[in-house]
């Protein structure tokens, strides 16, 4: 009787074995990892390289500079124009998106490529795209550990900026060079607002919750910053400080706290974000990096 | 006659008196009039005196001189064409300013002239341009132009401009774009009296041009041949016209960025209030077309506090409505 039944259940769970051992091979099996991937987002791009992934990538954004490796990759447009003739042959298995790119992806799904889907958020979510492409490239170990790896030195920039005054700071993402006309200064919301409160500062307009706020001289003047990051990146090579002495009764240019902070890893919501924290730790709190 | 002029003069003159008084002592930000003008306080550490005087009155003094060249220029090239929908925009001269905007922006954000910012600069370059570029169109014949094709020869160099426009958007990033089409939009915020004062010789040229045009629009308004007979030099009446206001619109746009509406509705809301006389109605669009901008920009700077509004979006959204109603009612 007994014997009667352990039979059927010891094939039952034989089979499970094998099925399970199937099932194991096939993932591990590269034919689940894709190995042609189309990265249209900078950010993107230096994730993937950053969790090993970048002998994976074929084409990238007519926008991406960073690794150098991208630089000898074919371009195939960027978010507005992404060139669809040229991404399908270059026969992708996995093409990285911006989420606003809707008729691309309806293209690229009625060809059967697989499409990761993506939009920029707070700083919480580089980590979790970071993993999420980790999974989607077939790297989840190698995404994990640069994830916890950002993840400790953002924490280590949190810790070390805790407890200290927060200078209400001013973070400039753009103006007309040599004046102070159309500047766009950081509002409540997005990563690089995440990043400055993560550094120890208070946002001149954590109050405003919108990604980007137009400050007119009034306001400048009447919210008088106490320390003012004036980002540049691109092709913005030289630094533009003349512009700020017409505002003089500002604290921040009172006191010389005028920093200018030169570089794309202020603006790519990447893994060189934590490189971005620093810097603004650093200018934000000087005496707490002796 | 000359009553009624100085009576317009007076009537206008004194509104947007009284809108430039009031206009720097609102804002945003509540200040004291008595510290900004306390000269025991050193400036460098005075808050109200540098409001008063870096964010608010220079950007009173550029609306009430771009308000005052846009509308004035509307008004002449109306005349000019004797089409109501002329506006500064319609001969490319706008256009030609939004062009050398925009390739400064895009590739040239780094030079530097003395104390001119490069986008202003390169935007009163290309207007110059664009107006060469009509004049020289316009100079090719010897008979008085036709208006049709003067403003044939605009649609047509609008159109190149504006597919060189698109071309730079196209090669420029994001944050170039982004910048580009907020200096579309158009602002006032000029943030120091040294723009406002580089604008002014072209600005005065364009005004010393236009003072001579009243009468001679007067006739030429009504018809070329007319006008001809009763003595206006057509040709010398047109070429003045034309380059008044091409430089008019240059030194505006240059100034603030191209600001909509202004232009094109100031003058038919002044010929509402005093007739089609244009020894009237050029100073009364002057005058009104300033108090109209410094409002604009009044509201545009205080609407939405904290945050701030371009006054180029301010200027249809206010400025249509109002010129419907006054539509309706006169009728």
């Amino acid at each position: 009787m007994t014997l009667i039944l352990r039979r059927p259940l010891r094939s039952f769970v034989l089979s499970l074995a094998i099925l399970a051992a199937l099932a194991v091979l096939r993932t591990a099996g590269s034919a689940q990892a894709p190995t042609r991937i189309i990265s249209l987002v900078p950010a993107l791009t230096e994730i993937l390289f950053a969790i090993g992934a970048g002998s994976q990538v074929v084409a990238v954004s007519s926008y991406d500079d960073y690794p150098p490796e991208v630089l000898g990759l074919p371009r195939v447009g960027a978010l507005l124009d992404p060139n669809t003739e040229r991404i399908l042959a270059l026969r992708p298995d996995l093409v990285l998106t911006y989420g606003s790119q809707d008729a691309l992806q309806a293209q690229l799904a009625r060809a059967g490529i697989s499409v990761f889907d993506y939009r920029h958020g707070g700083l919480a979510d580089i980590t979790r795209e970071m993993r999420r492409l980790g999974a989607a490239a077939g790297r989840t170990a190698d995404a994990e550990r640069v994830a916890t790896g950002l993840e400790q030195r953002l924490d280590a920039v949190r810790s070390r900026t805790r407890g200290r005054a927060r200078p209400r700071t001013l973070l400039v993402m753009g103006r007309e060079p040599g004046t102070l006309r159309n500047l766009n200064a950081s509002g409540g919301v997005g990563f690089l607002h995440d990043v400055l409160e993560l550094a120890g500062a208070t946002n001149l307009f954590a109050d405003v919750p919108r990604q980007a706020v137009t400050v007119s001289n009034e306001m400048l003047l009447s919210r008088a910053p106490e320390v003012i990051i004036d980002l540049r990146y691109g092709n913005a090579q030289t630094p533009d400080r003349d512009a700020w002495t017409a505002v003089s009764s500002i604290p921040a240019v009172k006191q010389g706290r005028v920093y200018d902070l030169h570089g794309d890893q202020f603006v790519v919501p990447g893994p060189r974000i934590a490189d971005a924290a620093e810097a603004m730790a650093r200018a934000i709190h000087p005496e707490a990096f002796p | 006659m000359r009553g009624r002029v100085a009576a317009t003069v007076a009537g206008f003159g004194g509104l947007l008196l009284v809108v430039c008084l009031v206009a720097p002592l609102v804002g945003s930000t509540p200040i004291s009039l008595a510290r900004a003008f306390d000269r025991s306080i050193p400036y460098a550490d005075n808050v109200d005196a540098q409001i008063f005087f870096v964010a608010r009155l220079p950007r009173v003094v550029a609306g009430a001189l771009v308000g005052a060249a846009l509308a004035t220029a509307g008004a002449v090239l109306q005349a000019l064409f004797r089409n109501p929908l002329a506006a500064p925009e319609t001969l490319g001269v706008s256009a030609g300013a939004a062009l050398g905007a925009i390739l400064a922006i895009t590739f040239a954000s780094e030079a530097r002239f003395g104390p001119l910012a490069p986008v202003p600069l390169a935007s009163l370059v290309g207007a110059l341009s664009a107006m060469t570029v009509v004049y020289l169109l316009a100079r090719s014949t010897r008979r008085p132009l036709s208006t049709s094709v003067l403003l044939l020869a605009g649609v047509a160099l609008n159109a190149f401009i504006s597919a060189m426009i698109l071309f730079v958007q196209y090669l420029a990033d994001f944050t170039q774009t982004y910048r580009a089409v907020r200096w579309l939009i158009g602002d006032l915020d000029v943030g120091a009296m040294g723009p406002i004062v580089a604008s002014l010789p072209v600005l005065l040229s364009a005004a010393l041009l236009i003072l001579w045009l009243p009468s001679a629009l007067n006739l030429l308004s009504v018809d070329a041949d007319a006008a001809a007979a009763r003595g206006v030099h057509v040709i010398r009446v047109q070429r003045m016209a034309f380059v008044g206001a091409s430089l008019a619109t240059a030194a505006a746009v240059s100034l603030s960025g191209p600001v909509a509406f202004v232009g094109i509705i100031v003058p038919h809301l002044v010929r509402l209030v005093v007739g089609v006389d244009h020894r009237v109605v050029l100073p009364a669009a002057a005058l009104f077309g300033a108090t109209f901008l410094v409002l604009c920009d009044l509201v545009a700077r205080t609407l939405l506090n904290p945050v701030e509004l371009p006054v180029g979006i301010v200027t249809a959204i206010l400025g249509g409505p109002f010129f419907l109603w006054l539509l309706v009612r006169k009728r």
